[in-house]
């Protein structure tokens, strides 16, 4: 599961590296200079693999487990980050999680889904699928950003909202159509970045925001490949062809207009550099927070309005 | 005689009237299986009127239920980028279009109309959910959005009407980005303290049911409608378990607290009008003056009022 088909002769290779290593405890220069090679040939294979993958690929990367997930963005960006639960009418939801926290010295709210990194914790958090209770948290947490000034930061991870009949009972349709409604009269600032997957309504519903930033290898679509291929070809074998069809890499919603900025991800993608990765997204927030802070609130407001009324006029 | 009458008759006319009677006379009514006479179909609003089941009806009946004298313009709607991305599955989506173009003479699944309702001018936005299951892209998006600029700048209500699967998959994630522009778009008109109503007809679902149609001032859903976020078999297939009864109909929804009333389609116009005439006529009545003594309006209407009368006036006639 976590390993990718087509990474295989990398992770070969890679797997020599260490086997080299545990065996050159005794200083053998030889060796050294032959882990140095292997090193730069893996590196070259990662290039190579990675400028060419297709969107089939690009699916797998997004969703590949050892990805930075939410919490890992909070713990290396946000200091004094202080969790609040609860959507003040039926629960707390697990999958949608937020609080308050300082970015870069600037309190904020911060809120996204959290898929979780292993099995336990992946259960606990049902696999970063909220629930209306995650909207309507997340709908709170922004109407406090609103009453406090200070501006809203959303990390999108989800392969959807939960389809279950205590949602459905409890209004998902609702809870996500007034969490993008609360987005989007936001007069304070609101970045999202898709660091993963963003996976249809429960996606959008936290980032209809003034920046929408992709990772480089994350997704963004109205329906899951598998779903779409279900659907339209009527077997979920197609999956490859309607992630092509559908136009869901960074790169594709950059050239129809649909999101602000594509992030960097390090050599081999997210997985190889936690770190790395979530420092380019810090980087792409702290330039976006600059620009919007400065901005009249009213015109915030408008510029944000007229930025989603104006997608797909030109293509 | 008996044998003339009883066997040799009946069977001549059996034969006779199957010529003469063209199939389409009689329909069987889905969920009751009942036979209905098209007239008497026609008559009660494509409703059984042996178990009241809901049947679909075209845009244009729909339009002439809800307006007053069943007059109504419909208001031109901007052209947008065909097949943007080029889709294709088994087939392409751009003959998929232009199927749907020719079998409804539309050039996308939504239609907007400016009239009155109540006396109260009005536009209403309805989805024909002939065009590929009433799915929403950039030109169902564009209408909705034209809708509400054409309601705040007649001073009228905005009605949505949404028949619709949700999102258009074929248009990827510029269907998704209508979630957010339809709201943008029906916001407009509450911001400009017009009644923006929801009236949910089957099916609403997915992106569709997630986006405007939740955030109405009114929900009314017609008897038995579909109404849900997540489809039946996705969430079959999730639980592993039978769904309960009755399961996200608008009977269910009105129960969960997600619809203000459920109302039988020959119900529709009176209630809406009533409604509009409440939120938009709002100082008909008898106020209470200064010394406390009741002074009697005559039948003034607030300012607001009769500014959209006499509108109401100008498009009437141009409707006409």
């Amino acid at each position: 599961m976590s390993q990718l088909e087509f990474e295989k002769p990398v992770l070969e290779l890679e797997g020599k590296i260490r086997e080299l290593k545990n065996v050159s405890s005794d200083d053998n220069l030889n060796i050294a200079d032959e882990i140095s090679k292997m090193q730069k040939k893996v590196d070259k294979l990662l290039k190579q693999t990675y400028a060419k993958l297709n969107p089939a690929q690009i699916v797998q990367v997004a969703r590949h487990q050892d990805r930075p997930h939410f919490l890992d963005y909070v713990e290396e960006l946000i200091e004094d980050y202080t969790e609040l639960a609860g959507d003040r009418y039926f629960g707390d939801d697990q999958a949608l999680l937020g609080g308050i926290g300082r970015f870069k010295g600037q309190s904020c709210i911060v809120i996204g889904h959290e898929k979780g990194s292993n099995t336990e914790s992946r259960i606990k958090h049902n696999f970063g699928m909220a629930r209306p209770e995650g909207y309507r948290k997340a709908q709170r947490l922004m109407a406090m950003a609103e009453q406090f000034n200070i501006p809203v930061l959303s990390f999108v991870d989800t392969a959807g909202a939960y389809p279950g009949v205590g949602a459905e009972e409890r209004g998902q349709a609702e809870a996500i159509a007034k969490s993008i409604e609360t987005c989007l009269r936001l007069h304070v600032p609101i970045i999202s970045t898709i660091i993963g997957e963003g996976g249809s309504g429960g996606a959008i519903a936290i980032a209809a925001a003034d920046n929408i930033y992709m990772l480089e290898h994350s997704i963004y679509s109205v329906i899951s490949p598998e779903g779409c291929a279900s659907i339209l070809w009527r077997s979920a074998e197609y999956s490859k062809d309607a992630a092509t069809a559908l136009k869901l890499t960074a790169k594709n919603l950059k050239e129809l207009k649909l999101i602000d900025g594509i992030i960097k991800e390090p050599l081999g993608g997210a997985h190889r550099n936690k770190r790395k990765t979530i420092e380019n997204v810090g980087d792409a927030i702290e330039k976006s927070i600059h620009n919007l802070m400065s901005m009249d609130k009213d015109k915030l407001i408008k510029t944000r309005k007229n930025k989603f009324l104006a997608m797909g006029r030109k293509i | 005689m008996n044998w003339l009458t009883e066997f040799i008759r009946p069977r001549i006319r059996s034969i006779v009237e199957q010529k003469e009677v063209p199939d389409n006379l009689w329909k069987k009514c889905p969920e009751c299986d009942g036979m209905l006479f098209h007239r008497d179909l026609d008559e009660n609003m494509n409703v059984c009127y042996h178990c009241d089941y809901h049947m679909k009806i075209s845009v244009k009946e729909r339009l002439e239920l809800i307006f007053d004298d069943s007059n109504y313009k419909e208001i031109a709607l901007p052209e947008v980028a065909f097949d943007p991305l080029k889709f294709k599955d088994k087939r392409k989506y751009s003959d998929r279009i232009k199927d749907s173009r020719n079998k409804t003479g539309r050039n996308d699944g939504i239609v907007v109309a400016l009239g009155s309702v109540g006396g109260q001018n009005t536009v209403i936005a309805a989805f024909d959910f002939a065009f590929m299951g009433g799915s929403m892209g950039v030109a169902v998006g564009e209408g909705i959005v034209t809708a509400a600029e054409t309601a705040v700048k007649n001073d009228a209500a905005l009605i949505v009407v949404p028949a619709s699967g949700g999102a258009r998959m074929q248009e990827g994630m510029l269907s998704l980005m209508q979630m957010p522009r339809t709201i943008i778009a029906v916001d407009m008109v509450k911001d400009a303290g017009l009644p923006y109503i929801v009236l949910l007809t089957n099916p609403t679902t997915g992106g569709v049911s997630a986006s405007f149609a939740m955030v109405g001032d009114i929900h009314i859903a017609e008897p038995g409608t579909m109404i849900g976020f997540a489809g039946k078999r996705v969430i079959e297939e999730t639980i592993r378990e039978k769904l309960p009864e009755g399961f996200q109909t608008a009977e269910y929804l009105k129960d969960h607290g997600m619809v203000d009333m459920v109302v039988h389609r020959k119900d529709l116009h009176d209630t809406i009008s009533r409604i509009l005439n409440l939120l938009m006529d709002t100082n008909r009545c008898c106020k209470k003056s200064k010394n406390g003594s009741k002074k009697g309006c005559s039948g003034k209407v607030s300012r607001s009022k009769v500014k959209s009368k006499n509108s109401n006036k100008a498009i009437i006639g141009k409707a006409a």
